[in-house]
């Protein structure tokens, strides 16, 4: 007997699906890597820069290509590429506990700086250093700078300690902006600075984060129409990177709210890449980054159960647009102070937790979801303590689990499906107690 | 009758508990997980069921008056022939799949001179069974790999010397065969073994012999009263492996806290120490879980780090707690990895230290990191529950209590004696409530 089957022509993996505005999403994405690519051919000088209180705005008024290493690293991540780079990384001597984006972004240089797509990336003419809450970044940059030997220039800003922003934190920060990074942006790029231009840009911004705020927060309602995480990372792909301030991020969150506002119109849930989530059974608020490396595993986990994230911190870790905050045009400089300054993970812990409390409430979410990350200080430090405080006040279960950004090695499947479906059992249980006692 | 069964598939052991519908334990039964999940499962439910058939002989026996005063050592005695009963039709089996095997391995010449030598080895066993079940005799386990296996190796040492084969033949035809009988099940043999132990029995006990009828109605009659699964509850390390639907299937979380509700129902903070997780769980009052933590990404301080201590130590893993209990000293060893605390331990021993200061200090080391898993979870309400394959140690029951009052003040602190049963007795509980409560019927897998 022939044990051999055989497979019908054309059948291979199944399709992923996404929602028009993902594919899109991901062309963009893509192209901002051949932009970068063909920088220098183009004339066009590179910056590096991170995530967190980007000013992207800005660096585009010195026609400055944009690179964002940790975009870079969760890229490398989710295309299984961080692995060996770290490893890489930790033979050249980066120690086993240093941030794993970190690592997946010095093995890369160390492999020749091949990019995500395959593409090389060039060697950055200026770092700009615009977020300081994350000591790592400083450090980060300091490697590049000492490989590259190229400049780098920092604005410090400070840590809302108060839970505010105070006016002489906003100067301070204006200052730097004027007195430093603005002349050391105009010496590298040899472009003169036009104030206008960056309204120009802001006005862009504006929308597309008026947009965006309206997609995050279409899953207020019942069902759900997006993952407000694993869906969300896409959504915000653009806006917290090289794209905000473009026109064609600006049509990109048109298209995807229409999309998104269509889905609420039809009632239909999110879609995930098996295709439409079924039945809504669980809704959570989930705090931390996610994994890159087993992305679509660990989603899987969620929506097989029926669970949906309706938000996250982590979709507000390029920007904090929910409260009100938008770029404003009339005021450049105060509000690319005010959005570095508002960046989530520049917040305070009482911050933090109101937040979510916050979230859990407006969302009528099911509890808390904390994914610690092994080495990421900026958002792993105190979330213990968050945990416990949004238990106590809004009376809603939280867990807690483990894993890492980049590293495969710290992502054990069985043990996060172990802890993902108890907590989400135990929600079941808590509920049917609570109707039985009403 | 109506039963309702809960199995905890755990990664080392595979436990189940059977209640009637008064929620009455029945019975519990108990087996080594094996790496095969559907076998441990089938046998954990046949071992509570035939467990629980002796608690249902105890009560029609105890109701007739027949053996009075001499029920707990009739009862004693037919377990112990029916358990000799099994042990010989394993071991029966065991020798025809050894004997199959040496025709299948390669040993050449050798073969035919192994096959005579094992002959010659089972008969030596089958000699020695009896007095593995003999009154008073203590097994080492109750695994029938365990048993026959240290049995056969001490045997098949002396049998290969004097027939002057290779032990090591012996040695590879055991590792093959033991792991086909041991996911066996004999289930239909069940019926039969109580029968024969009853005869046995009667011929241990002459006594009991003249009143053969009033002793072999209730018991017969009980082995002819089906006792029907209603409702089977999974829970454990193997649960995605039960052939039921996802309805039937509970973490294991949910299920030490509404056992170690069952048990203790004052329980508010459960601590259950397993083989590879701490879980810290928080109940409300009607064995509802409020919150939990379990330890994560490392399994230092759970179960098998004191397999893995007794293994360095050459020790039976039951040997551990009564040694640290003789400790007169105090040594910290660090907590936070296995293997290291190995290292640590050879290090202690060659500065001296005393292997009982040493055990002493290990157990605390556990009992910290649950400490720090507790506290994660929202601290130790009172009452406090202690569960799992751990709290059957008492150095590290002694360890816990000295570490909760130092922190916690005095607690009311709950160890069953049957606390390797919480999880299987919560999902025993889940698999009634949906039956009596919810009025569920049993769901094939899809």
């Amino acid at each position: 007997m022939n044990a051999t089957a055989v497979l019908p022509q054309g059948a291979g993996k199944p399709q992923v699906q996404k929602e028009d505005a993902m594919w899109l999403q991901k062309e963009m994405i893509n192209r901002n890597y051949h932009e970068l690519a063909t920088a220098r051919e183009r004339g066009h000088k590179v910056a590096a820069t991170f995530v967190p209180g980007n000013l992207n705005e800005l660096l585009m008024c010195f026609d400055f290509a944009r690179s964002l290493p940790e975009t870079n690293a969760l890229q490398n991540g989710l295309r299984k590429k961080s692995g060996k780079f770290i490893l890489d990384a930790e033979r050249d001597g980066q120690s086993e506990d240093v941030c794993n984006y970190v690592k997946a972004d010095l093995g890369m240089m160390l492999g020749g700086e091949i990019g995500p797509t395959g593409e090389a990336l060039p060697k950055p003419d200026i770092l700009l250093l615009s977020y300081t809450g994350c000591f790592t970044f400083m450090k980060w940059f300091e490697l590049i700078r000492h490989k590259y030997g190229c400049e780098s220039v920092m604005l410090h800003v400070p840590y809302q300690g108060e839970g505010k922003i105070a006016p002489n934190m906003r100067d301070y920060v204006v200052k730097q902006l004027k007195e430093t990074v603005i002349p050391a942006l105009e010496r590298i790029s040899g472009v003169a600075f036009d104030i206008d231009r960056l309204r120009q840009y802001m006005k862009e911004s504006t929308k597309a984060e008026e947009d965006l705020v309206a997609v995050l927060q279409s899953a207020k309602h019942r069902p759900s129409p997006i993952d407000g995480y694993f869906g969300a990372v896409y959504y915000i792909g653009p806006i917290f990177t090289a794209f905000r301030g473009t026109p064609e991020a600006t049509e990109f969150y048109r298209v995807l709210r229409q999309e998104i506002e269509q889905r609420v119109r039809d009632g239909k849930g999110p879609i995930t890449p098996d295709g439409e989530m079924a039945e809504e059974k669980y809704r959570l608020v989930v705090e931390g980054p996610p994994n890159w490396t087993s992305f679509r595993e660990f989603w899987k986990m969620f929506y097989d159960e029926g669970a949906v994230v309706v938000t996250s911190t982590y979709a507000k870790v390029g920007g904090v647009y929910d409260f009100g905050f938008r770029h404003d045009p009339d005021h450049p400089l105060e509000s690319l102070a005010e959005y570095c300054l508002g960046c989530y993970t520049n917040l305070n812990l009482p911050s933090r937790i109101d937040m979510i409390c916050r979230y859990i409430d407006e969302y009528q979410a099911d509890g808390l979801l904390i994914n610690s990350i092994k080495s990421c200080n900026s958002f792993s430090a105190g979330q213990l303590l968050v945990l416990r405080e949004v238990e106590k006040r809004t009376g809603k279960p939280a867990a807690f689990i483990e894993t890492d950004l980049v590293d495969p090695r710290y992502f054990s499947a069985a043990n996060v499906r172990n802890r993902l479906e108890s907590y989400l059992q135990m929600v079941k249980q808590k509920r049917a107690a609570a109707l039985a006692a009403h | 009758m109506r039963c309702f069964v809960g199995i905890d598939l755990g990664s080392t052991t595979t436990k189940a508990v059977v209640i009637d519908e008064n929620q009455n334990v029945l019975g519990r039964g108990i087996t080594n997980s094996r790496s095969n999940y559907d076998t441990a499962a089938a046998i954990a439910k046949q071992e509570a069921l035939v467990n629980g058939r002796f608690y249902l002989f105890r009560q029609a026996l105890g109701n007739t008056g027949a053996l009075n005063g001499a029920l707990d050592a009739f009862l004693g005695q037919l377990e112990r022939s029916f358990r000799f009963e099994q042990y010989l039709e394993q071991l029966a089996d065991l020798e025809s799949t050894c004997q199959r095997n040496v025709a299948n391995a390669r040993f050449g010449d050798a073969a035919s001179s192994v096959s005579s030598a094992l002959a010659e080895v089972f008969k030596r066993l089958s000699a020695e069974s009896a007095a593995l079940f003999a009154p008073g005799a203590k097994p080492k386990s109750d695994f029938f790999r365990d048993i026959a296996g240290s049995q056969y190796l001490a045997t098949g040492e002396v049998v290969a010397k004097e027939s002057g084969i290779r032990y090591d033949f012996l040695l590879n035809v055991f590792d093959r065969s033991i792991i086909e009988v041991e996911n066996r099940v004999y289930g239909d043999s069940i019926r039969r073994h109580l029968l024969a132990a009853l005869e046995r029995t009667f011929l241990m006990m002459p006594d009991t012999a003249g009143r053969r009828d009033r002793v072999e109605a209730p018991i017969k009659g009980i082995l002819d009263m089906p006792m029907e699964e209603t409702y089977i509850v999974g829970t454990g390390y193997g649960r995605a492996r039960l052939p039921f639907s996802k309805e039937h299937v509970r973490s294991e979380i949910l299920c030490h806290g509404l056992g170690a509700h069952v048990m203790h129902p004052g329980t508010a903070t459960v601590l259950d120490i397993g083989g590879q997780d701490t879980k810290a769980i928080q109940v409300d009052p009607n064995g509802i879980v409020e919150s939990f933590q379990m330890n994560d990404r490392c399994a230092a301080g759970c179960g098998r780090y004191l397999g893995y201590i007794a293994d360095e130590m050459n020790m039976g893993l039951h040997e551990l707690g009564p040694m640290a209990m003789k400790s007169t000293k105090t040594i910290r060893i660090n907590s936070t990895c296995t293997v290291f605390a190995g290292a640590e331990l050879r290090d202690r021993l060659s500065l001296g230290d005393r292997r009982e200061d040493i055990m002493a200090g290990l157990h605390r080391a556990i009992i910290l990191r649950a400490m720090s898993i507790l506290a994660r979870s929202g601290g130790i309400r009172n009452e406090f529950t202690f569960t799992g394959g751990v709290a059957k140690n008492e150095a590290a029951v002694k360890a816990l209590k000295d570490l909760v009052r130092e922190n916690y003040g005095a607690l009311t602190l709950n160890i069953n004696p049957d606390s390797i049963y919480t999880g299987a007795l919560g999902g025993a509980t889940f698999a009634w409530r949906a039956v009596v409560e919810e009025g569920k019927t049993a769901e094939a897998r899809s």
